[in-house]
């Protein structure tokens, strides 16, 4: 990263619809030396820009071994995230990265694996989802739980249905309110606790809405989960992504440079306090 | 610090050939608009010869009081932060093509050699913190960098402290005590000087030196020390980290937040606040696009919005972010307090709010 500002040229490949607001954008660099040079690890985000509007950061879907072809889920919410879901395959966008730091994969080898995501919360987590399913031996028993509002908000469902089919795979999907025909549980992503294999040893990685993850982070520690096996993926406004503007600061923590992923003593002391 | 020569005051405009003639473009205090700003400095008659600061929380006043003294006040609203981190800087540039490709270049910084007279000690220890965060990061920051690769520091000792300044409660001030090419201690007749650098060094020997008299010497310490028995404010610790992160939901940030306007004036004036924001400035013609960024504060809504929330949306968690990061985060970020003890905040906030004694209301007198 010699120059860390620099935006480079990004091609849309191919546009998902995921859900009414929620898209995914499969992009590659048009420069195939810097194709050549990008790598990055799950739980990593980009900054994609929409040319002569703006930049947003996005965590990185793919797998690092998807062939140069990197996913960004996005929610169009705001004049980036907005604009970029208006755009077609073939069109261009500004791409630079990655950012921050990942997931804890070294730390997560051998052992039994919990995510535990809410809402789009589940971005950042697929990418690291995707990363143990291919690197099965690599890793013990996999849960992964997923809460959203409503159960019209989830998105992916095939995908979780095929995990769910895996050998030593978990799969629960929860939603505080349901529509007719919801195949998982009614409530807040805890209510999975119970059926999920959560046992002391295991490493937790979570992202999602923060009171959510201040509810869970309460409920494995009441399950005996070491507090430093709990990883979270943190979102703040970001504009540089190099730990310099200051927008992302969680106390003394850059989060586009320290994190997005922490360790949960590292945020404890401000987690859920209003105003950091 | 002995001092290696005295230069008298009817020399100073050779100090200014002397620096041009090195190859830099000099700035140096002047009086401009009411209050002593940096500006371009070719002759030392610019200087502010005769002119003393009157500053208070919430006020800031000039004076001309006809004495020989050329750095007789403490500071004005900005120090060296604007010279290397500059309120507006265009970062890159963005051309679309016909058929729809992107062309992004990043704007090469331009930088001048530059010279700066008459920094004071609480700027120098500013500097370091800036030099910190957009030098010894993940990155350094390439505009930041390019203008400061090439900058000669001329110190001079405070003398004079505005009631509003507190460095020696911060251990940056008043005497400047490294972090510059040479230093300059203004006494009745002239300036002790004192090098810092080779290129200080450099410096002084172009220069017409007399030997330094020992009440010169003397005269000058005399001064310094009264710098800082004249201070009026302090903070309570040099490490307040532990006491404010303690005292998070303390009453007075209410009370404070009921008296702050959340305008950013403290942020825009202190000599170590690093915030900016990136924003695009598409060209009419639609072919290109600008991307710069811009001064921010914490203390604006949008410094910490995220898609539709923000999360200091009230002036009490404005306040509260800015303090417990100044005088707090700053320990785990860069190994000390981010305050300098300039007292630019409590000068240029237009309510007068005063850091010291907030910082005293919430983490209590302590003594360390």
């Amino acid at each position: 990263m010699s120059e860390p500002h620099i935006l480079r040229e990004a091609i849309i490949r191919e546009r998902i619809q995921e859900s009414p607001t929620i898209f995914t954008l499969r992009l590659a660099f048009t420069d195939p030396e810097q194709r050549a040079r990008y790598s990055f690890q799950p739980g990593q985000f980009n900054m994609v820009a929409l040319y002569g509007v703006g930049q947003s950061p996005i965590s990185i879907v793919s797998d690092p071994k998807d062939e140069h072809l990197l996913d960004h889920t996005i929610r169009g919410l705001g004049r980036v995230s907005l604009g970029l879901s208006r755009l077609t395959p073939g069109e261009r966008v500004g791409l630079r990265g990655p950012y921050g730091r990942g997931w804890p994969l070294v730390a997560a080898q051998g052992r039994n694996i919990v995510l535990v995501t809410g809402g789009l919360g589940c971005a950042p987590a697929v990418s690291v989802i995707r990363y143990i399913l291919r690197r099965r031996d690599r890793f013990g028993h996999l849960t992964i739980l997923q809460g959203v509002k409503h159960s019209d908000d989830l998105i992916w469902r095939q995908q979780y249905e095929r995990w769910s089919k895996l050998p030593d795979v978990h799969v629960g999907l929860a939603a505080d309110v349901s529509a007719p025909g919801w195949f998982g549980q009614v409530g807040p992503v805890t209510v999975l606790f119970d059926r999920a294999p959560i046992t002391p040893g295991s490493l937790v990685m979570m992202c999602g809405p923060e009171m959510m993850m201040r509810a869970v982070v309460t409920e494995l520690l009441r399950r005996g989960i070491d507090e430093n096996d709990i990883w979270l993926s943190m979102e703040r406004n970001m504009h540089c992504a190099v730990g310099l503007c200051g927008h992302c600061q969680i106390g003394p923590h850059f989060v586009c440079r320290d994190g997005p992923v922490f360790s949960y003593p590292e945020l404890k002391a401000l987690l859920g306090e209003r105003g950091f | 610090m002995a001092a290696t020569g005295f230069l008298l005051r009817g020399y100073a405009q050779n100090l200014l050939d002397a620096l041009m003639g090195m190859g830099y473009r000099c700035v140096g205090p002047q009086v401009r608009n009411g209050a002593i700003t940096y500006d371009i400095l070719s002759h030392a008659s610019d200087l502010p010869w005769g002119w003393h600061d009157d500053q208070k929380p919430g006020s800031y006043r000039l004076e001309r009081d006809g004495s020989p003294w050329g750095f007789a006040w403490a500071n004005g609203p900005q120090g060296l932060k604007p010279l290397l981190f500059a309120p507006v800087d265009t970062l890159q540039t963005a051309r679309r093509t016909e058929d729809g490709a992107l062309h992004f270049e990043g704007a090469t910084p331009h930088a001048i050699a530059t010279a700066v007279l008459g920094v004071r000690a609480c700027d120098l220890a500013a500097l370091r913190l800036q030099d910190q965060h957009f030098l010894e990061g993940l990155v350094p920051d390439p505009h930041y960098a390019a203008r400061r690769a090439d900058l000669f520091l001329i110190a001079v000792h405070c003398t004079r402290p505005a009631v509003t300044c507190f460095c020696a409660s911060t251990g940056d001030g008043p005497r400047a005590e490294h972090g510059f090419d040479l230093a300059l201690g203004e006494t009745v007749g002239g300036f002790l000087v004192t090098t810092g650098s080779a290129a200080g060094e450099d410096l002084a020997d172009r220069l017409p030196l007399q030997a330094v008299l020992p009440k010169e010497q003397d005269a000058l310490e005399a001064s310094i020390a009264a710098a800082v028995a004249g201070q009026q404010r302090r903070l309570p610790s040099r490490d307040l980290r532990a006491a404010l992160f303690a005292k998070l939901h303390h009453p007075r940030w209410e009370e404070v937040a009921a008296r702050c306007l959340s305008c950013g004036n403290c942020t825009a004036v202190c000599p170590s606040c690093f915030c900016y924001a990136e924003s695009e400035q598409p060209a009419l013609d639609g072919l290109s696009s600008m991307h710069t960024r811009r001064w921010d504060s914490c203390f604006t809504q949008g410094h910490s919005a995220i898609h539709g929330t923000v999360i200091r949306s009230g002036t009490r968690e404005r306040y509260r972010q800015w303090l417990t990061h100044k005088l707090g985060g700053w320990h785990d970020q860069y190994g000390r307090s981010g305050c300098v003890g300039c007292g630019r905040c409590i000068t240029w906030c237009p309510v007068g709010i005063d850091i010291t004694e907030e910082a005293t209301s919430i983490c209590g007198e302590s003594h360390v």
